[in-house]
């Protein structure tokens, strides 16, 4: 009995040494195998008197749970032991950079031109487009510039031999729009238009977006309440606007709009953003519409300058230059 | 136009500041452009006369000159080289302060004592010119405050006119709209028909018809056309941007500017004759006043005197400018004035067809008030006979009245005028802002019938009228609403991609976006063999801009190349633009041409960005072929696309090229590009692009759901090895016809050559996957399947299964 006694509490002191799942194992069977020392003690049980054996086999099944209580203990610990390891020596270098995450980008032009034309669609206006290669009804004529209107002489147009031209604007968009076709009418034109010019602030192509409200109720004050809405979510602030008379052959009454914009010396100017009128009586009549009927109102903005007052460009050139290190700049 | 404020100031007073003025030109639409104040602080500069001018002791440069200021004498040390006795010229007395900041002390230059200083018109901000002292009339009255003298301070107003406004090229045009908007009163014009005092005239034959319907002119005799200009006069137009000439002169620009009828001044003595308006003959020469003989033809209007019959000399330019010959000089005696009324569009684009510009050419253009000959000339005669004297004759005003229009009544109604506005606006205001116009007003029941002065022809119907109500009562006096009409709903096709959505996807796949000018050069285009059916400009800014592109992979390749050249090795660009072309025949028949909406991508350098995981390498064809391939996914019908090795155009690998069809027609291209084109282009063997046209990559499919398969897939892989020339599209055919409906997929996972196979044959290894709809498929029913799809492979492909 103090064998067995002393043995298990050597035994203890083994399990607790063991340092490998595999010595922890060979613990195992000499305790609790088939040869094992308990499994031999439970033998012996078979020759003790009834008394001596219910006795003696409670103490020995007590010491039997005990070993095996801390060998499952020690297993534990061996196995967390053993996951750790392998974890540790599995762990990655997470800073390497992703496997094919690069990305290209939007062109500017065409970022502020969606933004432009997104705002419009959720006031149901419905996009359209004409064709670049225009004639000069649609361009001037239906649009109210008469055959050498001065007017004409400020639209620096590209012709081509058939005397057809290079739309100067996207209003004959409008026409095209309206075109058989009865109000109400919501459409917005986003396209490259065209002027023989090209400077620093001026290039032969650049791109306008051109917006037409017609049905039986518009009016002037529907047209400041929509662009000042629009200059809204567009910057997604408000500005100081202004609305200031001017002359588009095309509408009447016309105006330009400015914004009080703030310049880097802290001080502010205002500065020219949209062009708008009331659709012009005659350019209805043009397009088959009852001007008596239907007043409606349009206006026109040239994206460049949004995009430019938007993202900070400062050179318009640059816009076409597709040069990469400015594209990256808007992916 | 750039004008006096002062001036505009003495036609219509007004109590507002230059700052309220210039705010309300702006709002009116009438926008300022600039505003220069002259003359801002001239307390203390009088008008001085230099009684004598002794050169200083110690300097060459300087003159100790004694000025009489009107209240005794000053001793002045003077730089100036025109300072001479006798002149008369500002003087800044001790204490003044002039406008640049320069504060007046006694002081003592290289010993002389100078009690004050003599100006330069730049010293006294009233003119950029800083040659010499700023020269005063002998008459001016010595003592007098310079700005009292010169009527100074005054500001020079520059404003943009638009088209529509010709009458705002005079300062009185402009003071009735400054009247209507601040509530004034436009003063009325002097200009009393001065009575003849001799019959001296000219007879005047109008023979243009409808192009000049009117002329009006006088003969002033004994002129002194040397007078000086009187300095209020010289002052107005220095300070409305012109240059004064000689008094004659001066007085049309004066009238012109202030009424806004240009004129003339003929030396009557070298007129012969009388005067005819007609046509320029055909090659008709005229030497011009600014020195120039130009040639002429009948679209040009000429002012003619009549000696000579059919071959009288031209003397004037109609409507843009006078003849050198007849010109006033300072020794006129005898002045012929002419005021005429020239139409917009016999003058239009004239003076553009001469290389030149004038004020009086550019007013007719824009139109002129027919009414204003007769008065322009009255008031221009009253000019001169106060200031030159002269004898006048009667008044020559010649109309046709057939070709001269009187304004109509135009009704305004009053609910036209709210619903257009959005604004009821007050009956007073309405008619108030008519009135101060110069328009005349008749209530109605329904509204106003206005009339419009003869000078506002651009009032012309109802709207013109809601404009002026508008732009006076002001812009910013409209509310703001939203618009509350009918709204239809748009209908997008489904079966249609957006071109952002497109753009998005290349840019997730890696491209930027490029834009750019839709125009190229015929050398570039040449280079490419883009030679046919251009759609070249008639008026390009450059031969590098000169033809509408055919395709935009040369200006992409350009823009490649830019990045190349930039430290980018790896370029990667896309643009959606259109692409124009004309066929013969269209162009025969005059249509217009065919803008085809066309995406093109280009690309060279890695495959991938650089990085650390996989083993780099440079894209190939099947890289952008990748790209189509998602392109062609997206719109779910794979099946209706092709690409194909033949009919490839020159600027193509012809070994590395394809073209695109969908549904049998060719849409597109992609590949290498030429291996010549790509070194004259100095780029490499890795260039590569895809071209194809927009529309068919925007169809999309509206899905059909079809019920999900309910018996597995079963996949077989074989190895298969075959000639080199046997293409993949062979292979799938071959396997796909022999199978049929129970190939789900076939996949190519592997492709070799080398050891191990063959000289002349590469390896295919495949993946099967076999399905069918009614049951799940057995080992033997797979089997089977390979062993026909391999019997034919050998037959169809000379193939041999592998392992």
């Amino acid at each position: 009995m103090d064998d067995l006694d002393s043995r298990a509490s050597a035994a203890l002191a083994d399990i607790d040494k063991a340092d490998t799942l595999e010595a922890l194992d060979a613990l195992r069977v000499s305790l609790l195998g088939k040869s094992g020392i308990v499994t031999a003690a439970l033998k012996a049980l078979g020759a003790l008197s009834p008394d001596e054996r219910k006795s003696r086999g409670a103490e020995v099944n007590r010491i039997k749970d005990h070993l095996a209580d801390a060998l499952a203990a020690r297993k534990q610990v061996l196995e967390q032991a053993e996951l750790d390891h392998r974890l540790a020596s599995e762990t990655i270098d997470i800073t390497l950079p992703g496997r094919n995450g690069e990305r290209g980008g939007i062109h500017p032009i065409t970022r502020t031109l969606e933004r432009i034309s997104a705002i419009f669609s959720r006031l149901g206006y419905q996009r359209a487009d004409g064709p670049e290669i225009e004639d000069d009804w649609h361009n001037f004529e239906a649009l109210n510039f008469p055959p050498h209107h001065p007017a004409r002489a400020m639209h620096d147009t590209f012709y081509f031999g058939d005397g057809r031209l290079l739309r100067t604007h996207t209003s004959p968009v409008q026409v095209r729009s309206m075109q058989g076709r009865q109000p109400p009418i919501r459409i917005i034109a986003p396209g490259k238009v065209y002027r023989s010019d090209s400077d620093q602030t001026h290039s032969p192509m650049f791109h306008q977006i051109e917006g037409l409200l017609v049905d039986e109720t518009s009016s002037f004050a529907d047209l400041k309440g929509t662009l000042a809405e629009f200059i809204r979510a567009f910057f997604e602030r408000d500005f100081e606007m202004r609305f200031r008379p001017s002359y588009f052959p095309f509408t009447e009454p016309s105006a330009e709009v400015d914004i009080r914009w703030e310049t880097e010396d802290g001080g502010s100017r205002w500065l020219e953003v949209l062009g708008c009128g009331m659709v012009h009586p005659n350019v209805l009549k043009n397009c088959g519409i009852d001007p008596e009927r239907y007043t409606g109102f349009a206006f026109g903005l040239g994206v460049e300058r949004f995009a430019m007052l938007r993202y900070g460009v400062s050179d318009l050139r640059a816009f076409f230059e597709n040069d990469l290190r400015f594209l990256k700049q808007f992916a | 136009m750039k004008f006096s404020e002062n001036w505009l100031r003495h036609h219509v007073p007004t109590k507002a500041s230059r700052d309220e003025l210039s705010a309300t030109l702006t709002a009116i639409g009438l926008e300022v452009e600039e505003v220069t104040a002259l003359g801002d602080s001239l307390d203390g500069v009088i008008v001085a006369r230099i009684i004598s001018a002794q050169k200083h002791p110690e300097a060459d440069r300087l003159q100790v000159c004694e000025v009489d200021t009107g209240n005794g004498t000053v001793q002045i040390v003077c730089g100036a080289p025109n300072a001479r006795a006798g002149l008369v010229a500002p003087l800044a007395t001790v204490g003044a302060t002039l406008p640049g900041g320069i504060a007046i002390k006694a002081a003592k230059l290289r010993g002389v004592e100078s009690f004050g200083m003599l100006c330069s018109a730049k010293e006294l901000g009233i003119d950029p010119d800083a040659s010499g002292l700023l020269e005063l009339p002998a008459d001016a009255k010595v003592g007098t405050p310079l700005a009292t003298y010169l009527g100074l301070p005054d500001a020079s107003i520059e404003i943009k006119l638009t088209p529509n406004r010709a009458d705002c090229f005079s300062v009185r045009g402009i003071a009735f709209d400054v009247a209507a908007a601040l509530g004034g009163q436009v003063i009325p014009l002097d200009a009393q028909p001065v009575p003849a005092q001799n019959d001296a005239t000219m007879q005047v034959v109008l023979d243009a018809g409808e192009r000049v319907p009117r002329f009006a002119g006088r003969v002033i005799g004994n002129v002194d056309a040397s007078v000086s200009t009187p300095v209020w006069m010289a002052e107005r137009l220095r300070r409305s941007g012109l240059r004064p000439i000689s008094f004659l002169v001066d007085v049309t620009q004066y009238v012109m500017l202030e009424l806004g009828q240009p004129m003339h001044a003929f030396d009557k003595d070298k007129l012969e004759g009388d005067i005819v308006v007609r046509p320029a003959r055909a090659n008709e020469k005229l030497a011009l006043l600014d020195g120039r003989t130009v040639e002429l033809g009948d679209d040009f209007l000429v002012v003619s005197d009549s000696v000579g019959g059919k071959g009288a000399r031209a003397v004037a330019l109609g409507g843009i400018m006078g003849g050198a010959e007849t010109r006033v000089t300072d020794t006129t005696r005898n002045v012929f004035l002419e005021a005429a009324h020239w139409i917009p569009s016999a003058i239009i684009g004239r003076s553009r067809k001469l290389g030149m510009h004038t004020d009086a050419g550019h007013r007719f253009e824009r139109g002129v008030d027919p009414e204003l000959p007769g008065i322009a000339v009255e008031y221009a005669t009253r000019l001169i006979l106060d200031i030159a004297g002269g004898i006048p004759g009667p008044l020559v005003d010649v109309t046709l009245p057939e070709h001269l229009r009187s304004p109509e009544p135009i009704l305004l109604r009053r609910a036209r005028l709210a619903r257009v506005l959005g604004l009821t606006v007050a009956d007073d205001e309405v008619a108030r802002i008519f009135t101060a116009l110069g328009m005349k007003v008749e209530a109605q029941a329904d509204g106003w019938k206005v009339t419009a002065p003869s000078r506002r022809f651009d009032i012309e119907r109802e709207e013109d009228l809601i404009e002026e109500v508008a732009r006076i009562h002001g812009y910013e006096n409209i509310p703001t609403s939203t618009p509350a009409g009918a709204l239809t709903l748009a209908v997008e096709p489904e079966g249609r991609l957006n071109e952002l959505a497109v753009r998005e996807q290349l840019a997730a796949r890696g491209y930027y976006e490029a834009v750019n000018l839709a125009f190229i050069g015929n050398d570039v285009l040449q280079r490419w063999g883009m030679t046919e059916q251009l759609v070249p400009l008639a008026n390009p800014l450059s031969a590098d801009l000169a033809v509408m592109r055919p395709s935009l992979v040369p200006g992409l390749i350009v823009a490649l190349s830019h990045n190349r050249a930039r430290q980018q090795e790896r370029v990667r660009l896309f643009e959606l633009g259109r692409t124009f072309r004309i066929s013969a025949e269209a162009a025969a028949r005059k249509d217009a041409p065919t803008e085809t909406p066309t995406l093109a991508i280009v690309a060279c350098g890695n495959a991938h960005a650089e990085q650390w995981g996989e083993a780099s390498r440079q894209l190939d064809f099947h890289d952008l072929k990748g790209d189509l391939d998602a392109l062609i996914a997206w719109g779910g019908e794979p099946e209706r696309w092709a690409i194909h090795a033949d009919g490839l155009p020159g600027w193509l690998h012809p070994g590395r090229g394809a073209r695109v069809t969908r549904d049998g027609k060719t849409v597109g291209f992609l590949g290498a590009l030429h291996p010549q084109l790509a070194k004259a282009l100095d780029l490499g063997a890795d260039a590569h692009v895809l071209e194809v046209e927009l529309e068919p990559v925007l169809g999309r499919r509206l899905p059909k759901a079809q019920p999900v398969p309910r018996f597995p897939s079963v996949r077989r892989d074989i190895a298969v090895d075959v000639p080199e020339a046997v293409t993949w599209s062979q292979i799938e055919q071959t396997v796909r016809q022999t199978l049929g409906n129970q190939l789900k997929e076939l996949r190519l996972f592997d492709r070799y050559s080398g050891k191990g196979v063959e000289v002349g044959r590469k390896s295919l290894a495949m993946g099967l996957i076999l399905q069918d709809a009614s049951r799940t498929l057995t080992d033997d029913d797979a089997d089977r399947n390979i062993r026909e799809a391999v019997a034919a492979l050998e037959m169809a492909c000379k193939a041999k299964l592998r392992g």
